[in-house]
């Protein structure tokens, strides 16, 4: 409803109202920053959207200065890294916040991530706004690969020498699109220009992307806790102050274990191997990515035999992509008419679970594939796929929602203690998403 | 539906209790597989926490350390002689440590290659002219650079202490595994594990049973005019702590700048969260 909404800026100067009779952008940010109506009952879980544009912007920010220092050549890089660390002003601050930023961008994604899943926010009229969001996720993935490489550190070697692996095991074309990915026929100079050229370029590709899914959010409304669409003006607050000084709140304290770790352990959430230059003749003892692959790379190494015609390694790569994949059609694979585990007993169950799932993969992946854990890795992700696949659609048809309030202002006054219907609101049941 | 959830937390508990099982018999199996043998000591650094700062003298023994035993064989390639201003040395007392090196530069204008005194924008020289010759010199395994040797070499400190490490801000594993590594020798291997030809045992050692690196260091070697104890172990112990300088030089004010940062963010925190209160007052949510 709310992208129906009239518009109720009026320019106050002079200068204004010329502007917006030829290029009303300040009607534009006003109608989407200011005056748009939020769901009054948001709680914190709803400020990680207005936390992942912050952490954009920063990384963006801190990438462009660092790049105006780094060297991206095979023979050149490693050390180029270094003088920003030792030479350049606050040069170790600007790194250290863009690779802790990288972590953080994606603490933050994954939260955002879980909390649509759990309030059902990829339900309709939000499918699309669901699959930018997961656009957005893969491009992050690939930005955050490549900009690991840049360092050309021996787990920046390894893992894209790793990473792009996975890509020759595709039937007949897979050798083309490895050798086309690192530009010849190891992970080489040519691998880094033009990771370091696309690490560069998809993060503006992002930005693009981040516009398309606010503007698909503001379409259809924010959804809330209680899953129930926004029906009358009571329903809502103004995004400003309501929602910008909630979100700021929440960025402040965002930004307050961002800084401990920029600035008491920065290298908490590296890799050791990665101070010791890219060395083309020496492997790692062990090729670990970085902390948010590590559930896929679980997935990955749990498919350890041949399946008919498809082989180990196809397998494997197959099921991880599989488990990206499967992001994008969930809202088709839940065929519950509720939106939120809120009123959903055995939902709210079965995503407590499938979030220890996914933190027991990623607890193998950081494991040497050897002893019970490719076994755990297996069953976790077979655990994983049969969320999707067996529990989202059958749940929805056989399980027997709780009952649910009539509007928000009714679900804000009842948790509120106040047990009194609005005078006048009608019991219709609700019963569309 | 109860009936599945009740299978399923019962399966859940028997996946769990494999996992221990099969965690407990790989302890039992005693053959070194796994390294180092034995996991680094945690040393009180002075520079750990979030008010850690370097102590300059510590610094200067390290570098003294450094100077007379480990640079005969391993570099500081990213260690240029101006940034030992950070020790505590004055101008004139770079500039004639830098002037003690001999830096292999050029070509000038005859287009000759020439050895000059070394200037406090020097690096300091390698032992070696390249690793083929460094790695021919010392039984073919090159010694690394030491740089960034505080900060590349890590033992995994496994479930839960990494998770506690995020609150203790333990930051050290590099220094401690350094002097660990450094004072690990000259103990006698346990039954059963063969030493290789031409190396050294080390339990300490991350990689393996034994290392190329010989025992570098006997007490009393290097001299120390500030009354610190002349043992193995306060060389280990200084020359880690100077390795860990020489990684991360500006360890000190990130610190500092750090806990300025963090008061900032928590009043303003509190202010935004008192505005947030005033603004949602009358509305409930």
């Amino acid at each position: 409803m709310s992208g129906m909404q009239h518009s109720t800026y009026t320019p106050k100067s002079g200068l204004g109202r010329w502007i917006d009779a030829r290029m009303p952008l300040p009607r534009l940010m006003y109608d989407s920053f200011v005056a748009y109506p939020v769901p009054r009952n948001l709680n914190y879980a709803y400020t990680f959207g207005g936390i992942l544009s912050l952490m954009l912007g920063l990384q963006i920010a801190t990438g462009v200065v660092l790049a105006m220092h780094y060297a991206a050549n095979s023979g050149l890089a490693f050390n180029s890294v270094e003088g920003i660390m030792r030479d350049v002003n606050q040069g170790w601050l600007l790194r250290y916040m863009h690779s802790t930023g990288a972590s953080f961008f994606f603490i933050a994604v994954y939260v955002h991530m879980f909390r649509g899943l759990y309030y059902g926010s990829y339900k309709a009229p939000r499918e699309l706004l669901w699959i930018l969001g997961c656009i957005i996720y893969l491009l992050m993935m690939a930005t955050a690969f490549m900009g690991y490489v840049l360092p050309w550190g021996q787990m920046s070697f390894w893992g894209a020498t790793v990473i792009t692996g996975f890509f020759s095991a595709i039937p007949l074309v897979g050798d083309w699109i490895q050798q086309l990915l690192i530009g010849g026929f190891a992970v080489g100079n040519p691998t880094l220009n033009r990771f370091f050229s696309l690490h560069y370029l998809l993060p503006f590709m992002i930005a693009g992307v981040v516009i398309l899914h606010i503007w698909a959010l503001h379409v259809a409304g924010q959804t809330n806790p209680t899953g129930i669409e926004v029906k009358s003006k009571t329903d809502t607050v103004p995004f400003s102050p309501h929602a910008t000084v909630k979100d700021g709140f929440a960025m402040v304290v965002f930004l307050f274990f961002f800084a401990y770790f920029i600035f008491y352990i920065p290298n908490f959430l590296g890799h050791a191997d990665n101070y010791v230059e890219a060395n083309p003749l020496k492997t790692p003892s062990e090729i670990v990515p970085e902390w948010y692959f590590l559930p896929f790379y679980a997935i990955l190494r749990a498919i350890t035999f041949n399946i008919g015609p498809i082989n180990s390694k196809l397998g494997g790569v197959l099921a991880m992509f599989g488990s990206i994949v499967l992001l994008f059609i969930v809202p088709w694979l839940d065929t519950s008419k509720i939106r939120s585990a809120v009123y959903r007993p055995w939902y709210k169950l079965f995503f407590w679970i499938f979030i220890a799932d996914v933190i027991m993969l990623g607890w193998i992946g950081a494991k040497p594939p050897e002893g019970i854990y490719p076994t755990l890795a297996l069953l976790g992700a077979i655990w994983y796929y049969a969320h999707f696949l067996i529990i989202l659609p059958v749940l929805g048809l056989i399980e027997t929602p709780r009952r649910m309030p009539n509007s928000i202002t009714e679900a804000v006054l009842a948790k509120n203690g106040g047990s009194a219907h609005p005078a006048g609101a009608t019991a219709e049941p609700h019963t569309k998403g | 539906m109860r009936k599945i959830l009740h299978g399923l937390a019962a399966l859940a508990i028997v996946a769990a209790g494999t996992v221990v099982v099969a965690a407990a018999q790989d302890e039992k199996n005693a053959e070194p597989t796994h390294f180092p043998m034995l996991p680094p000591q945690q040393l009180s650094w002075s520079f750990a926490g979030p008010f850690g700062t370097y102590d300059k003298e510590q610094l200067q023994r390290g570098l003294k350390v450094y100077r007379e035993v480990c640079s005969a064989c391993h570099s500081l390639n990213l260690v240029a002689f101006r940034s030992l201003k950070d020790l505590g040395y004055s101008d004139a007392q770079v500039k004639a440590f830098a002037a003690q090196y001999q830096i292999h530069d050029g070509p000038n204008d005859d287009g000759d290659m020439f050895d000059r005194p070394g200037k406090p924008s020097d690096h300091f020289p390698a032992p070696f002219p390249n690793e083929e010759a460094a790695a021919a010199a010392n039984g073919g395994a090159a010694p690394p650079d030491l740089s960034l040797m505080a900060k590349a070499r890590e033992v995994q400190r496994g479930f839960p202490r990494f998770i506690f490490d995020i609150f203790t801000q333990y930051e050290e594993g590099g220094p401690d595994y350094i002097h660990a590594f450094v004072s690990g020798f000259g103990q006698n291997p346990p039954a059963g594990v063969t030493i290789p030809e031409g190396t050294f045992y080390n339990p300490h050692f991350m990689s393996a049973v034994s290392t190329h690196m010989p025992p570098p260091l006997q007490d009393g070697q290097v001299a120390y005019d500030d009354g610190a104890p002349q043992t193995v172990n306060q060389y280990a112990t200084d020359v880690a702590a100077f390795l860990m300088w020489a990684a991360e030089p500006h360890l000190q004010v990130r610190k500092e700048i750090g806990f300025r940062v963090m008061i900032f963010l928590l009043i303003f925190g509190v202010l935004v969260y008192l505005t947030k209160r005033k603004v949602w007052a009358e509305v409930a949510h």
